[in-house]
């Protein structure tokens, strides 16, 4: 985020919209405005169209409707090699017969670069990456790991002022991916070029980002910084496919100023604070994060506590996944640091649960 | 199992110091890894064996059959002894002495006892006749009227046919009386001996098998470019069409795969004949003469369109094979970069597609080179190949001998070429589908 | 390998041969060798029909293979394993096959039947026709035909010199792309007598004088390999002139309709006939068929289906009328008085002993 504000639409999507068949838009009514060295990522489950936007602001695929710009110029009819947008694809598109280097020089070569010229930044690029000694490689010899690198290392190495990722870490193990991205994070961070990362995967977009964008059913659902996206989801799809989450239903019974009262399904009435609700008597969802229900002593000093039951332990290491039963539901999730209370825990024992109300969002019904 | 015991024994009697390595049951390991292997071996071999035997008796025996042929050379050892046996002095001037006469009598007598079936002098006479015209009517005739010869002999034969007389007869005989022969060879490089028994050029009016082999070259190339040129588009849309819509293009791909030779050469003479389709269409539009209609079958246009026709899925399986394999995001990946589409396709995807080039050229290469029943029946007299006159001396002239000679050096020719093509390329590029 | 293959081969041949001479009527399937086409046809009516009426036991296996008997002969003789009992071909390939004792000798008087009139069959069987392993049955001949929809109606062709005078005669030839019969005839149409064109053709200055002469309609020449391609050039209209077999235009302009005109004049004649593999599997049955198929009226009911002349003497006269066209076969017959007025015999002793050397010189003139 550093100087430039999130509002000075680096990036414009207006009003775009896209269809591959003519009967179903994949794309439908985006705004989105991408700030001068902002890292923007666009999450959501496959087919919520997160990736067409991709390839839209890319140049592979055209706008059915609506404008896109870059720099504050229009680029709906700028083809995509004079957009002058680097990008790391999902399977790296290492050219496998050209070696490291000669793939790295390739976006340099196309753009009339002197030799020397080409040299030094194909190097200086392999450093930052920290694959200096392996220009001379053909990519089939690396490494998944390695092959990131040169994909990134070749998508910066011409100096965009806008690079794409689409999903670049999704086929690497996990420890793996940890460290890529960090190091995305930090290249980022010291070139302070915009990155546009798609991912289906939310907890690489909280580590990474200064934006998300939670795409769904082709809408954009929610548009935040990742705390505001975990902390206060709008609505009840961005709660459930951010981070973990209990969900209760019940009927909004009383409207209070920013809290409300919501009666559950067997009864019991829950009190919390009014997101996106519309009225009384309609259905709404509340949702809670595991790790904010206190468990045991201190819940009943809660404006909600419960009696529940323990129906399954599950032993995490650092902390304990305790599953209850809560107002009738039997996969509320409780998250207990791993001391002498949590381990003396029992299944079948009774215990009481307890929360605050601003912990708890009363939400659309979904 | 037994395998993986063995390795674990092992790992524990090398640390117990220099005693042999025996298994849990006190075999020695490598008995037992020996045992285990074999039985891996021997189920290796009966995998493999029934298509070695097929090999060898349908591939290599008859290809190391007709090479030999190339060589053999046995009619006129077998049919006159002892006339060899005195012409090995003869010094190859001068019409040979009485001797020599006498002995070549005493020859076809002895052959003329012989059942019909083994008689020697019939098969000597057609061999000659390779070497010089009428040398096969001088042997018959003289076989058939030498019981009523009498010495001098030389007279005799002479009498009955004016070969006899002709030390070039004798040269031949006295030359080609080797069990082993290099003629055919030499007469498939359209050269001969001369009467020092050197190897000249034959006359400009004999010589066909060098320019045959140079044009059949020159058709294959042509035929491997057309085939390329016609098959990369094609093969290209296929691989970025829906699985669906590309099966569909592929079967017009490969009918002609699937139709007969007749329907698909009376198809071509009907389109391509002066008096055809195509002549016909355009001396209607008005872009050529009635005078002037294009003459597209019965020569060297003929074999070329009607090859490239059979050949094009040769070239379009691997080419299709191989772009499949290529993923769009290559493409977009050089776009992205900054290449234009066109820079793109040649510096980016055309260089990928190389193995399903190699692989399709070498297989249209190969087997055009090879072709001969097309040619024949469009080929006219200037689309005519080399396998042309092979075929003419296996059915017709039945010099065997010769077409093994032509067939050989067509066989090294294309192991020459594949060596060539592996030296260059590398044949572990070839990806046939 | 193959001493194997022979023994199992003699091994049948001989237990075949042991199986039909004690029991006379077991069935007996003879492997008969022919062109195909309108040819076999005719064998087939005049021939095997009236003769396996005769003989039930006996079924006749028809097999298109003549056009390559001779390497499929010397193929089954090498591997020890002849299938084939009796093979139509042509006498040069007979006498090549002869000399190579893959083919049968045959004793005509002792093995075939005599004409109705005693005449034996040596003397019965036209002259210059037998052959030491070789069985004549019809006359055929190479003749020059031509569409006369190509010239105007008061100057079309009538010779072999009007096929080589491309500026009186103008359109394209479809030739043989063999040597013989276009030397022959380019020779003929250079002025050379028919009896002598052979003694020309055997000098160096003879062959030279015949490809001079062919040189100067060599771009006019459209050339054909398979019989059925020149019927078809003419049909087409692609061709002025057109040679072929006589028989397969007499079934084109008579049967098919085609609009073609055939030129007698130095027709090219040959004879045609059967050779008996040796060690063939079935020689009693064989034997027995070929003194049916080749008596004097045998050869003649072939001509009611196929415009060839029969080999002997004695069946010229009962020569009738076509089976289906009803009309008279004479006039159509190589043989006939008006059609051999200048024949030219084809020297099958010269096309033996010179054939490869001129075959070489062919090809390499239709390559240049």
């Amino acid at each position: 985020m550093s100087d430039s504000s999130p509002d000075d639409g680096f990036v414009t999507f207006d009003r775009v919209q896209k269809s591959y068949d003519g009967e179903t838009l994949v794309v439908k009514d985006l705004n989105l405005s991408i700030g001068r060295g902002e890292f923007m990522t666009m999450l959501g489950p496959s087919g919520s169209g997160k990736t067409t936007c991709l390839m839209m602001l890319a140049g592979f695929e055209t706008a059915t409707s609506g404008e896109i710009t870059l720099g504050g110029n229009p680029i709906n009819s700028v083809p995509p090699h004079k957009r002058g947008i680097g990008m790391v694809f999902q399977n790296y598109a290492l050219f496998p017969h050209m070696t490291v280097g000669e793939n790295l020089s390739f976006p340099l070569e196309v753009r009339g670069m002197g030799k020397s010229e080409r040299e030094q930044k194909v190097k200086r690029a392999l450093d930052m990456v920290q694959m200096g000694n392996f220009a001379g490689r053909r990519p089939a010899q690396l490494s998944g790991g390695q092959q990131q690198r040169i994909a990134l290392a070749r998508a910066l190495v011409f100096e965009p002022d806008l690079v794409l990722m689409d999903e670049p870490l999704g086929a690497l193990d996990k420890n793996l991916r940890e460290r890529m991205q960090y190091e995305i994070k930090h290249i980022h961070e010291s070139l302070g070029v915009t990155v546009v990362y798609v991912t289906h995967d939310q907890t690489e977009a909280l580590t990474m980002s200064d934006n998300v964008a939670v795409f769904d059913d082709g809408r954009i659902q929610q548009l935040a910084p990742p705390a505001v996206l975990y902390e206060k989801p709008d609505n009840a799809f961005v709660a459930a496919f951010i981070g973990e989450n209990n969900t209760l239903r019940g009927k909004v019974d009383a409207i209070d100023g920013s809290t409300c009262s919501v009666r559950l399904d067997n009864g019991s009435v829950v009190k919390a604070l009014r997101v996106n609700v519309e009225g009384t008597g309609v259905q709404s969802t509340l949702s809670l994060r595991p790790e904010r229900v206190v468990l045991g002593e201190g819940a009943a000093e809660r404006p909600n506590s419960f009696e529940a039951e323990v129906l399954e332990l599950i032993y995490l290491g650092d902390h304990i996944r305790v599953r209850m039963n809560v107002c009738g539901d039997d996969e509320f999730i409780v998250k207990v640091p791993n001391n002498a209370d949590g381990r003396d825990m029992k299944v079948g024992q009774k215990a009481p649960v307890g929360w605050s109300i601003e912990d708890c969002r009363a939400l659309d019904p979904s | 199992m037994a395998q993986a015991d063995a390795t674990m024994m092992g790992g524990a009697g090398a640390s117990s110091g220099t005693e042999k390595l025996v298994t849990a049951e006190g075999v020695p390991l490598k008995r037992a890894l020996e045992r285990a292997q074999r039985r891996r071996k021997l189920m290796a071999f009966a995998l493999v064996v029934p298509l070695l035997a097929f090999i060898l008796t349908v591939f290599v025996f008859p290809i190391a059959q007709m090479m030999w042929l190339s060589v053999k050379n046995d009619q006129i050892v077998n049919a006159i002894p002892r006339t060899l046996e005195e012409l090995r002095d003869w010094d190859g001037r001068e019409l040979p002495d009485e001797a020599v006469f006498a002995a070549l009598h005493a020859d076809l007598m002895e052959d003329l006892e012989r059942p019909r079936r083994e008689q020697a002098t019939g098969p000597m006479g057609i061999r000659l006749n390779y070497e010089l015209s009428a040398a096969r009517s001088a042997v018959s005739r003289t076989a058939r009227a030498a019981s009523g010869f009498e010495a001098p002999y030389k007279e005799a034969f002479i009498d009955a046919h004016r070969l006899w007389g002709d030390p070039e007869l004798w040269r031949i005989i006295k030359r080609e009386g080797r069990p082993l022969t290099a003629s055919y060879y030499v007469a498939a490089l359209d050269r001969q001996y001369d009467e020092d028994g050197r190897i000249v050029q034959r006359d400009e009016n004999r010589r066909i098998y060098v320019s045959l082999f140079g044009r059949t070259l020159m058709l294959s190339v042509i035929i491997t470019g057309m085939t390329f040129l016609l098959g990369f588009p094609i093969a290209f849309y296929m691989s970025i069409l829906p699985m669906r819509h590309a099966n569909l293009l592929m079967i017009c791909v490969l009918l002609p795969f699937w139709t007969s030779l007749l329907v698909r050469t009376s198809a071509w003479i009907v389109l391509l004949q002066q008096q055809g389709v195509i002549n016909t269409g355009l001396v209607t539009l008005g872009i050529i003469d009635d005078e002037n209609r294009l003459s597209m079958i019965y020569n060297m246009t003929g074999t070329i369109i009607a090859m490239t026709h059979i050949l094009l899925p040769f070239m379009v399986l691997p080419l299709y094979s191989v772009m499949r394999t290529i993923p769009p995001s290559y493409m977009r990946a050089a776009k992205s970069l900054g290449a234009t589409p066109w820079t793109a396709f040649r510096r980016v995807y055309f260089p990928q597609t190389l193995p399903g080039i190699g692989a399709g050229g070498v297989l249209v290469f190969i087997i055009s080179i090879g072709y001969y029943i097309t040619p024949a029946l469009v080929g006219g007299q200037s689309g005519r190949m080399i396998s042309n006159e092979i075929a003419r001396h296996i059915q017709q002239s039945l010099n065997w001998g010769l077409a093994a000679a032509l067939g050989t050096m067509l066989l090294v020719g294309v192991l020459a070429l594949y060596w060539l093509y592996n030296r260059l390329v590398g044949a572990d590029s070839l990806k046939l589908g | 390998m193959k001493s194997t293959l022979k023994m199992i081969g003699a091994g049948t041949a001989a237990s075949v041969l042991a199986l039909s001479a004690a029991h006379a009527d077991d069935p007996v399937s003879l492997t008969i060798v022919s062109w195909g086409g309108a040819y076999t046809a005719s064998q087939v009516r005049a021939y095997h029909e009236p003769w396996m009426e005769m003989n039930p036991h006996v079924t006749i296996i028809n097999d298109d293979g003549s056009a390559n008997a001779l390497a499929s002969l010397r193929a089954q003789a090498q591997a020890g394993n002849v299938t084939w009992d009796l093979v139509d071909m042509l006498p040069s390939d007979a006498q090549l096959a002869c000399e190579e004792g893959i083919i049968m000798p045959i004793d005509h008087d002792e093995m075939l039947a005599a004409a109705p009139d005693g005449t034996p069959p040596s003397e019965d069987f036209l002259p210059g026709s037998l052959g030491e392993c070789f069985i004549p049955q019809i006359l055929y001949s190479t003749v020059l035909t031509y569409r006369p929809g190509a010239f105007p109606d008061d100057a079309q062709p009538s010779s072999i010199a009007d096929l080589f005078d491309v500026e009186n005669f103008p359109g394209r030839r479809a030739l043989q792309d063999r040597p013989g019969t276009n030397l022959e005839w380019a020779l003929y149409a250079d002025g050379v007598d028919p009896d002598d064109i052979y003694d020309v053709l055997s000098t160096p200055e003879g062959v030279d004088r015949a490809f001079a002469k062919l040189d100067t309609i060599k771009d006019h020449i459209i050339f054909w390999t398979e019989g059925a391609q020149a019927p078809q050039l003419l049909a087409d209209g692609e061709v002025a002139f057109a040679t072929g077999y006589n028989g397969r235009m007499f079934d084109a302009i008579e049967v098919e309709g085609m609009e073609a005109e055939i030129i007698w004049d130095g027709q090219v004649v040959e004879w045609d006939g059967w050779v008996v593999p040796a060690d063939g599997p079935n020689l009693e049955a064989v034997m027995d068929y070929l003194y049916f198929a080749t008596d004097t009226q045998r050869l003649a009911d072939q001509a009611q289906f196929i415009s060839y002349g029969p080999a002997r003497a004695s069946s010229s006269e009962l020569v009738g009328q076509h089976a289906d066209l009803g009309i008279d076969m004479a006039p159509h017959m190589p043989s006939a008085p008006e059609n051999y007025f200048a024949p030219i015999v084809l020297d099958n002793d010269f096309w033996v002993d010179y054939g490869d050397e001129l075959r070489e010189r062919f090809a390499n003139w239709m390559l240049q």
